[in-house]
């Protein structure tokens, strides 16, 4: 546990220094595509305020200076799968995106949508010694959250505090410098597998940047494409990606759930694929040009030319309707809701005050998808796209960039995690006691 | 039924760049480093180069010979020739010494002369009051004023001639050469060439007589006459103390009589030194009486 609590701080101090440089990349890594974008801050104080949230959300004191997209290679469900490949597809986009910028970047926030994650909701409680809190007895109680054993070979990606309650008195957003006698605190913990993490950060390192960060897609897409409100009442967000869809849940404004399912748009293209007799490609431009969910009486008669390069004159003329490729289309659009409901039901979301769900992600443009959605996952079910930051082109505006965007918002206003709080003083005076110990042993 | 090839895409190529592709523009998005591209490797590129070339000797020496080829044949061009030279205002004597002084090979090029050095040279001499020397369309011109002569001084080292300032002019062999001159002499003298002038200008009906005017302790004259006579001349207002003794010669025809010195030193109370013979004289009358 210390020796993550050290990566991920060190992680902390790479942003720090990169703020302080005032230029940081953002990779997100999708299983369809890589996107970097390259910000540039005005200055480290923007965001040295802490404690209140400045004007548009924090978001006002950077600009998008370069944007790069590549098709992905060499990633699967959100996993790197080739490594050598994605290492060529990163470099793409960031020397792509450093050209744009006209500036070098050493420091890459990095997010990813697969690895399976899992959520754990951890408590803990302390007594205070005395009756005010003070920023070390924040640290304590964090170190106090029993921590469930999710396994060796899992890495923890986000352990967030949620919640503070001091003496029955529970929603407390800060508690320092507040009176009482027991300290208690709720603690959101995400796990990932940590071979998964450790291939992408190979991956980067092999490009000679610094990973100054690493983020869960499902919770980046979350940050953007849910309003403020839907944060503070509770909302879901489905971020439909290439190849894992990801689900985060927010409530008063940080993250309670989140997961991951290993499907996503590459599978409906898939479908298209062996449905038709179509490579790949084709099947993905006939999805993203005509696909859809809901077949019309009309759309009997929308002929798609399938093409091909065979010399089969009629193999190469085939047609199809788009009432054809809505029949194939739509059962794993329906298996892929049906699944998010399954996970949504088990996360128990519908104990929630709002039942807002946002829907985002690349996939999310299927023309007649919030129809369908609104059958299957209930009544409040809305498209989202990311927030507007300043200096993003218009390409990458989309809901494919949702997670882009969130980790943008992430970098200029990062959630406090567990590891941005001191370690706690005695325990870190048993350790060096310890480690003098232990060296005098070794060299006497 | 014929069998269809299918057709052999062409394999898509890789957008990706090259590792060192990669790194190169990274190293260019550097800050610095392309201003080290542009401004310092230049710089090392030419500074080395200059290095190596001038590193060897021989290489040197051949540029250093061929520089001095072209400035030789720039040099020698007719334009910058001088021919001749040419001296104005000066006396047959000194122009003579001047051509001697100045080893000159004509014709020779105007890069090689050193006016300066040269008028510096000339001026050096006791005669030459001023002098102007300058190259004028192929001619070298050295224009001279000589000092005039003003006196004769005779010190304990040689006779020479002064101007009115006092300065040295040209020694001579003796004072019969410049017999309408007036001898001064005694140390000190060539200071005071005003002071005397304006004596012997006073000296009136007693010019003929005038054998010259000698300085005494550097501080006061004595006006020389033939005869062995002498007037010695007070340091405050010689001129009134001539002029007295001018009057009393008139009135008492004084300096005819045989005297050897007037001594006019103290204005109260003027002095006469009779001669040897006079006394003698003078005695033998009285013992006549």
């Amino acid at each position: 546990m210390n020796d993550l609590y050290a990566t991920q701080r060190a992680m902390r101090n790479m942003r720090k220094l990169a703020m302080q440089r005032g230029v940081i990349a953002i990779l997100d890594v999708g299983t369809s595509k890589i996107a970097c974008l390259v910000l540039r801050f005005d200055g480290p104080d923007q965001f040295s305020g802490g404690d209140e949230i400045g004007s548009m959300a924090g978001q006002s004191g950077f600009r998008v200076i370069g944007a790069a997209t590549t098709r992905s290679r060499g990633v699967h469900f959100g996993e790197v799968d080739a490594m050598q490949e994605t290492e060529r597809a990163v470099r793409t986009v960031i020397q792509a995106a450093q050209k744009m910028a006209n500036l070098r970047v050493d420091h890459v926030m990095a997010c990813f949508s697969g690895a399976r994650p899992r959520s754990y909701g951890l408590a803990g409680s302390i007594d205070l010694q005395d009756s005010v809190v003070s920023e070390n007895d924040v640290s304590h109680v964090l170190a106090a959250c029993d921590v469930p054993d999710f396994g060796d070979e899992r890495e923890v990606l986000h352990a967030q505090p949620v919640n503070f309650a001091l003496d029955h008195r529970s929603g407390l957003g800060d508690p320092r410098g507040q009176i009482g006698n027991q300290l208690a605190a709720d603690m959101h913990l995400l796990t990932v597998d940590a071979h998964v993490v450790g291939n992408l950060l190979h991956c980067i390192k092999r490009c000679d940047l610094e990973v100054a960060g690493l983020v869960s897609s499902a919770y980046a897409s979350g940050v953007s494409a849910l309003v403020e409100d839907e944060q503070e009442l509770g909302a879901a967000c489905i971020d439909l990606g290439g190849g894992a869809t990801g689900l985060s849940i927010f409530m008063k404004k940080h993250m309670i759930y989140s997961d991951s399912l290993r499907l996503g748009g590459d599978n409906i293209t898939s479908d298209i694929s062996q449905g038709l007799q179509v490579p790949m490609a084709t099947a993905e431009r006939i999805k993203t040009f005509y696909g859809g969910v809901v077949a019309t009486g009309m759309d009997d008669r929308d002929m798609i030319e399938v093409g091909g390069d065979t010399g089969d004159w009629e193999h190469d003329r085939r047609t199809v309707s788009r009432a054809e490729l809505i029949g194939i289309m739509r059962p794993r659009v329906e298996e892929i809701l049906e699944e998010v409901r399954d996970r949504l039901d088990a996360a128990g979301f519908e104990h929630l005050p709002s039942q807002q769900i946002v829907l985002t992600g690349g996939g999310s443009q299927i023309p007649g998808l919030d129809g369908l959605a609104t059958k299957i996952l209930g009544q409040q079910v809305r498209l989202g796209r990311p927030m507007r930051v300043q200096g993003l082109p218009q390409a990458a505006t989309g809901p494919a960039f949702a997670a882009s965007v969130g980790l943008c918002l992430n970098a200029a206003q990062p959630q406090d995690e567990w590891w941005d709080f001191d370690i706690p003083v005695e325990k870190y005076h048993a350790r060096s006691l310890k480690r003098a110990v232990k060296w005098f042993k070794d060299n006497w | 039924m014929q069998q269809v090839e299918p057709a052999i895409a062409a394999p898509r190529r890789d957008p990706a760049p090259s590792r060192i592709s990669y790194k190169l523009q990274r190293l260019m998005l550097r800050s610095g480093f392309k201003r080290f591209l542009r401004v310092g490797l230049p710089v090392l590129l030419i500074t080395a180069t200059i290095g190596i070339v001038l590193g060897d000797a021989g290489r040197r020496e051949a540029i250093e010979l061929k520089i001095a080829e072209l400035r030789r044949s720039i040099e020698e061009r007719p334009e910058f020739m001088v021919k001749l030279m040419a001296i104005d205002g000066a006396s047959d004597a000194v122009a003579t010494e001047i051509r001697e002084g100045l080893p000159l090979e004509f014709p020779m090029t105007a890069f090689d002369l050193d006016l300066e050095a040269m008028r510096a040279g000339i001026a050096e001499m006791d005669v030459v009051a001023n002098v102007d020397v300058i190259v004028r369309s192929g001619v070298l011109q050295i224009n001279v004023i000589e000092r005039t002569p003003a006196v004769v001084w005779r010190s304990y080292q040689e006779v020479v001639l002064l101007d009115s300032g006092g300065h040295r002019v040209i020694p001579i062999a003796g004072r019969a050469d410049y017999p309408d001159l007036p001898l001064i002499a005694g140390q000190g003298a060539d200071k005071h060439i005003n002071q005397a002038l304006d004596v012997l200008t006073a000296t009136g009906p007693l010019a003929a007589r005038v054998r010259g005017i000698e300085r005494m302790g550097e501080r006061r004259w004595d006006l020389v006459l033939d005869r062995s006579q002498r007037i010695l001349l007070p340091e405050q207002n010689p001129i009134a103390a001539l002029e007295r003794v001018i009057a009393l010669s008139k009135a008492q025809d004084l300096l005819a009589r045989d005297l050897t010195i007037i001594d006019m030193r103290n204005g109260h109370r003027p002095t006469i030194r009779i001669a040897d013979s006079a006394i003698e004289e003078l005695r033998r009358i009285r013992a006549l009486k």
